[in-house]
């Protein structure tokens, strides 16, 4: 395949970013996205310019590393992370533009790199149950129904890529914060924190300057991990009851 | 899979009198004073030692512990629920690593399951059991105490996990489910779905950030450990600190602690493809080793037998597909080799070899993982492999799961393999329903690493090393979903209990950012990045890190020779004389700059690759995961020298000469004594 890619460049978080133009041949079908970019990467390192910066690791859909906006799609046109996209999803001689997650709470640091620190503040703000290390009982001292314990599981399943947000018009990470709440929330051992957590975790939000929710779905739409937009609405529950409990 | 019914015989079958052992490393390595785990008190029985040191450490005093600092570089399971842990106790605790967030490690990416004594099950589990287990599966090369006390608090673990919130799998009644793993005779394994590391880390994860929250651990994400400070003021050497790059920014800072852990995970990066994350890599132990730190067992690493195979040269990482596979799965290849392009579904039986179930027909394709990886790479070699052809080799055979279709129904394989099967085809574009899977084997573990006591600490006073980057528990192998608990078995309970002695004599004198270790380590990490910066040569970081992992696949992979291995070292040093002439290095070292990252890690490499490769040349006995050539049964099976070899190879850093030339490593042999266990030989005839 040949395919023409407009790629976001830009030196570090303070400067000016511009798309650039470039040409790549013999891209194989078989490619995952970030191999016909390191394809690339290698043919610029070999004509002197430097290669363009994207963040990865796993590589396996799981570690919630990478990012990058394909074509205006957080992740691109299939529901996976974009490690996870091969470039049998692009037909030769396609023209690809990729940017990276575009929102104020998610500055770039450079070219695709963006920051997304505000979401470990977030959980530091009450995404988590206390408890320490040797204070904990028998693990079968308290049965969790299996549905709860599949849905606590399901919620769990957020890998932190901040697709969610990228994809919301208001930079919302409400299906972030919803997922943690919901399964934290879903299990009998997240009970006693659950008013503070939900308060804090939603004040944490809005600090960070994501936007409110206003129930338009792109996040679900993109979230790789298929996480369900009702969290959203156990997520607003959960607020309103702590709310009454007088939070 | 290291794990099997019981079919072990005693004593070895045959094997060389101990003054026959030829020396194949010699010339490559001098020998050095043995060396002795001090901290185990070996004259209790195993299953009293861990109470008695945790008895027999010393404390600090709550008020104390906050004038008392810990630095913890990693997040994975073991880092993240150290630096938690140390945390709650309230020691002063900064934590690194090079993600963007302490939940990317790559613990995260662990799929089947976490093994605990719990007996849960009824069974017949016990800590005696798994300690059997692990210490069997690693084919009598751990040690003893260690791998009992990893036995003991498997069960403390899940406690910890189930009270953070992690969603283990449940049965209807509301209890944990369990599932046998790995083809041993009990159910031990925990798991949640096929994401056990994920849900593991994001627990481990969530305790460390409730911990930054209540202000005693600080996180330095996007920071690199390049160098390790050791400050010797007279007393002996002592652990103080390390020098960072923070990879946004590129500023070099030094932070200052009472004590250092690395928890950087394991080195199967060498092999440049491997299932490990991109970044993975073996600096912060290559760093301490050449401060002093011992390495231990550098040669024993671990393939894993189902991983999707290499589709093309671009191939910048293997995806592993769970074992578990193979319970219904049939591996085989054509037996023509005119055959191998031919569509596998028009192959008929009788032209087919079902190798695995041919050559060992009591476990078929349940055979251990190394000698599941080794018949493959044999058929490949023979001409038989399947799938693309890649620089001259197929390397893939067929895992069919037709029969297995045909006898249960395509809704049970779907239940059972379903998330399996769409991974394998999002990866390859083919139907594993359809036609048989290709897999191959692929570097996945590594049971080296750097050498510690039954303290957790080096030879080096004040570094401590816990998980993947430490040798000691695991042996010449591991039993599957047996590293998540060591990372957690580590990191909630031995370290903290352990470091505390430790730190009972600090806090240490501050080191001022003039102290002659800590210019002298500054000095080199800019040095470094000099160097890369300015070569200037022709060839891309990544290209010479594929052919350093060709090589290390090629002649320390699944088969080890003496002669390959020799021809190895020469490969290895010339290459790497390359690579410091000729890498091209682009951009600058004020900003985020992912090709010197990169650079600095495959350097590294390039050293630990050669070691590894003197460790193999020099153990010629097969074992676990290492298979010598030289030292095989009549009919091709490995064998071990227990009268020569029972021994850990800890190995001393030679020192540097002009040039980059590295000098000669020294072995220290940590002879191992098992008290509670008989050494067996394996056999799955
Ligand atoms: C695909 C896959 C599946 C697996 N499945 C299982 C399983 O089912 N069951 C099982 O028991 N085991 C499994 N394993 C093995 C297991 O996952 C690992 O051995 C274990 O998670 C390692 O944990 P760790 O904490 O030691 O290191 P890691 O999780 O690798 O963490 C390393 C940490 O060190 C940091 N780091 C590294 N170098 C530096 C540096 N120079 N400076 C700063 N920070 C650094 C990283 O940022 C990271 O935070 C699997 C492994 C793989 C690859
Ligand atoms: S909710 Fe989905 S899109 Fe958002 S961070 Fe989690 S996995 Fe990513
Ligand atoms: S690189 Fe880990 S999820 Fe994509």
């Amino acid at each position: 395949m040949t395919l023409t890619l407009k790629i976001w460049r830009q030196a570090d978080a303070a400067a000016e970013g511009r798309l650039h133009t470039y040409q790549l041949d013999e891209v194989s079908p078989d490619m995952s996205f970030l191999e016909m970019l390191d394809v690339l990467n290698e043919q610029l390192n070999a004509a002197g310019e430097e290669p363009v910066a994207f963040d990865s690791d796993c590589r396996e859909g799981i570690c919630g590393m990478c990012s990058l906006m394909i074509n205006g799609e957080a992740h691109g046109p299939e529901v996976t992370t974009t490690c996870q996209l091969h470039m049998r999803s692009f037909a030769d001689g396609d023209t690809i533009t990729i940017e990276p997650w575009r929102a104020a709470p998610f500055p770039v640091l450079k070219d695709l790199v963006v920051d997304r620190s505000a979401f470990d503040r977030i959980i530091q703000s009450g995404g988590y149950i206390s408890v320490n290390t040797g204070a904990a009982p028998d693990a079968h001292a308290i049965p969790v129904p299996k549905q709860n314990a599949d849905r606590a599981f399901d919620m769990a399943t957020c890998i932190g890529c901040g697709a969610c947000v990228a994809a919301c018009p208001n930079g919302s990470a409400s299906l972030f914060v919803g997922a943690k709440v919901t399964h934290l929330g879903e299990l009998p051992q997240g009970q006693a924190e659950r008013d503070h957590r939900v308060v804090n975790m939603v004040a944490q939000h809005d600090h960070e300057g994501f936007g409110g929710c206003t129930n338009i779905g792109e996040c679900a739409a993109a979230c790789p991990k298929e996480i369900p937009l009702d969290v959203i609405s156990q997520l607003n529950r959960d607020l309103r009851a702590a709310m009454r409990h007088g939070h | 899979m290291t794990d099997m019914p019981d079919t072990t015989t005693t004593g070895n079958p045959s094997h060389d009198a101990p003054g026959d052992v030829v020396d194949d490393a010699a010339g490559y390595y001098r020998e050095g004073d043995p060396i002795a785990d001090t901290k185990s008190p070996d004259d209790q029985p195993v299953e009293r030692r861990w109470s008695e040191r945790k008895f027999s450490a010393r404390m600090a005093n709550p008020a104390k512990r906050r004038t008392l600092s810990v630095i913890v570089v990693g997040t994975g399971l073991a880092g993240a629920s150290a630096a938690a842990t140390l945390g709650e106790a309230g020691y002063q605790v900064k934590t690194f690593c090079y993600q963007d967030s302490p939940r990317r490690a790559h613990s995260i990416a662990a799929q089947g399951g976490i093994n605990a004594a719990k007996n849960y099950k009824g069974d017949g589990d016990s800590v005696y059991r798994l300690f059997y287990d692990t210490v069997k599966g690693g084919d009598y090369r751990s040690r003893e105490s260690n791998s009992y006390r990893l036995a003991e608090v498997s069960v403390n673990i899940i406690d910890q996990a189930v009270a953070q919130g992690v969603p283990f799998a449940r049965e209807y009644g509301g209890l944990l489910d369990n599932r046998s793993f790995g083809g041993v005779q009990v159910s031990r394994t925990f798991y949640a779905r096929g994401q056990t590391g994920q849900q593991l880390l994001i627990g481990a994860y969530q305790a460390l950030e409730r911990q930054v929250a209540a202000g005693t651990v600080e996180t330095f994400t996007r920071h690199e450990m390049l160098e390790l400070v050791v400050v010797d003021d007279g007393s002996g050497p002592r652990t103080r600190g390390i020098i960072t790059r923070d990879l946004v920014t590129g500023a070099i800072d030094t932070h200052i602690a009472d004590a250092v852990v690395l928890a950087t995970g394991g080195y199967g990066n060498v092999y440049y493809l491997s299932t490990n994350a991109m970044g993975s890599n073996v600096t912060a132990s290559w760093r301490a080793h050449r401060k002093g730190a011992f390495f231990g067992n550098p040669c024993y690493t671990q393939i894993h037998p189902t991983c999707i195979p290499v589709s093309g040269t671009h191939q910048s990482k293997l995806t592993l597909m769970s074992e578990s596979l193979r319970n219904d799965g049939r591996i085989w290849v054509p037996k023509d080799p005119a055959d191998v392009t031919r569509d596998p579904r028009d192959i008929a039986e009788e032209d087919r070899d079902y190798y695995l179930e041919r050559i060992y027909p009591s476990f078929g394709n349940l055979v251990p993982r190394d000698i599941a990886s080794r018949q493959a790479k044999n058929m490949c070699d023979e001409g038989r492999g399947v799938g693309p052809e890649v620089e001259g080799v197929r390397r893939g055979v067929y895992l069919d799961f037709a029969d297995a279709i045909a006898r249960l129904g395509r809704p049970a394989i779907e239940a059972k393999y379903g998330n399996l099967f769409d991974m394998y085809t999002r990866i390859t574009a083919e139907d594993p329903y359809q036609t048989p899977m290709r897999v191959y084997p692929a570097i996945h573990y590594t049971m080296g690493g750097l050498w510690v006591d039954y303290d957790l600490q080096s030879n080096l006073p004040g570094l401590f090393v816990a998980g993947e980057a430490n040798f000691s528990d695991q042996g010449a192998n591991r039993l599957g979903a047996s590293a998540l608990m060591q990372g957690l078995a580590d990191g909630y309970f031995v370290l903290p209990n352990t470091i505390r002695d430790y730190l009972a004599d600090g806090p240490f004198d501050t080191v001022p950012d003039d102290h002659p270790a800590v210019v002298e380590a500054r000095a080199s990490v800019q040095e470094r990045i000099d160097h890369f910066l300015t070569v200037n040569g022709t060839r891309s970081v990544d290209s010479y890190h594929r052919e350093l992992g060709n090589i290390m696949w090629e002649y320390c992979g699944m088969e080890r020779s003496a002669e390959g291995l020799r021809k190895a070292i020469d490969l290895i040093r010339s290459l790497r004389d390359d690579f410091w002439r000729n890498v091209k290095v682009l951009g600058d070292s004020e900003s985020l700059n992912q090709s010197l990252e990169k650079a600095g890690r495959v350097a590294d490499f390039f050293e630990l690759g050669e070691l590894m490769c003197i460790d193999a040349l020099h153990r010629r006995e097969s074992c676990g995961g290492h298979f010598r050539a030289e030292s095989q049964t009549e009919d091709g099976e490995a064998l071990r020298h227990d009268d020569t070899f029972a021994f850990v190879s800890a190995w001393e850093f030679g020192g540097e000469s002009g040039a980059r030339e590295l000098g000669t490593p020294v072995l220290h042999k940590e002879d191992l004594v098992y008290t509670a266990i008989e050494m067996k030989q394996r056999s799955y005839k």
